[in-house]
């Protein structure tokens, strides 16, 4: 069975203990790093990255993009979202079609 | 126009070239086809991803907003005590399926009967329950999201990478070929005249001689 885990702040990502997911409290982005890293050698499957934090991981998440597993998803924390999901959908349209061709309304 | 590749002018060089160069053709075909399914697969795929950000973001901020209003009301060892232990662990199951021989993951959540609080009622507010449950319900979504956000950026690299491969082809290699055949042929061809003269000079030569 593979794992799920959640990084984050404490207010966005305690919650998500009580469904059942792995919560690791981190604020730092050079110690997310490594914890995404360990994540990845323990074999999870998804790692949910808050916002806040997705752009100092940005390092490892790219390591891992070349891979299935595991997928660095970012989610919104407590404070809301801040359109970084939202960018990287983004960019890779822009990156495979050569325009952006879902937000261009 | 394209520069000339640095070979010697012979038969032989000139047939493993148009060799090649019917290899390169079959291959800009071959990934031309590949980039224009790649592209019609990831535009299906990236809608959906929109559609489902939007959906999650939405309700993952639903969620939150509960759960700070119930952490107003309780403390935070009450809820730390109340989130600590979970019902159950989700269960997981990884694979991976592939797009045009392309592995993304695929996964399957086993979905238990029947949603159970972590907690007892008597020492947590109601908050806190529609933020258990509104996250219980996103989950299913927050795990598509994974999966679709996953194959859309392994097929946006796969696409720039196939698209460059294409241009190299059709740009690059194939006109090189094509310019370096022509070279040679006409190398050849001019030999082939200059020996002919050359044939043609003795052979006058010779007759003079004889006479």
């Amino acid at each position: 069975m593979a794992k799920m885990g959640v990084i984050g702040d404490r207010d966005s990502v305690l919650l998500f203990k009580a469904v059942g997911l792995d919560v690791f409290c981190e604020t730092d982005g050079e110690k997310a790093n490594m914890l995404l890293h360990r994540l990845a050698r323990q074999g999870y499957a998804v790692v949910y990255v808050t916002e806040t934090l997705y752009p100092h991981c940005k390092e490892t998440i790219l390591e891992y993009q070349a891979q299935a597993y595991p997928a660095i998803i970012p989610i919104p924390d407590a404070t809301g979202t801040r359109n970084i999901g939202m960018g990287a959908l983004k960019q890779n349209v822009e990156k495979a079609v050569g325009v952006d061709i879902l937000f261009n309304n | 126009m394209a520069s000339m590749m640095q070979v010697k002018p012979t038969r032989m060089e000139l047939s493993n070239l148009k060799k090649r160069r019917t290899v390169a053709i079959r291959g800009h075909k071959m990934m031309k086809d590949k980039r224009d399914e790649l592209v019609r697969r990831f535009i299906v795929l990236a809608r959906r991803n929109k559609e489902l950000r939007v959906e999650v973001e939405k309700k993952l901020n639903t969620a939150m907003k509960s759960f700070v209003l119930a952490r107003a009301v309780m403390s935070g060892t009450e809820i730390e005590e109340a989130l600590l232990y979970p019902a159950r662990a989700v269960q997981v199951e990884a694979k991976t399926q592939s797009i045009l021989s392309i592995p993304v993951p695929k996964l399957t959540m086993d979905t238990q009967e029947g949603f159970v609080y972590p907690y007892g009622f008597a020492s947590t507010g109601a908050d806190l329950d529609l933020a258990v449950q509104s996250l219980a319900e996103v989950l299913p979504l927050m795990l598509e999201l994974a999966e679709i956000e996953k194959a859309c950026s392994r097929l946006a690299d796969e696409i720039e990478k196939t698209r460059r491969r294409v241009n190299a082809l059709e740009y690059v290699m194939i006109p090189q070929f094509d310019e370096t055949i022509r070279r040679i042929q006409m190398k050849l061809d001019e030999n082939e005249r200059g020996n002919l003269t050359r044939l043609m000079k003795t052979k006058d030569m010779l007759q003079e001689q004889q006479k």
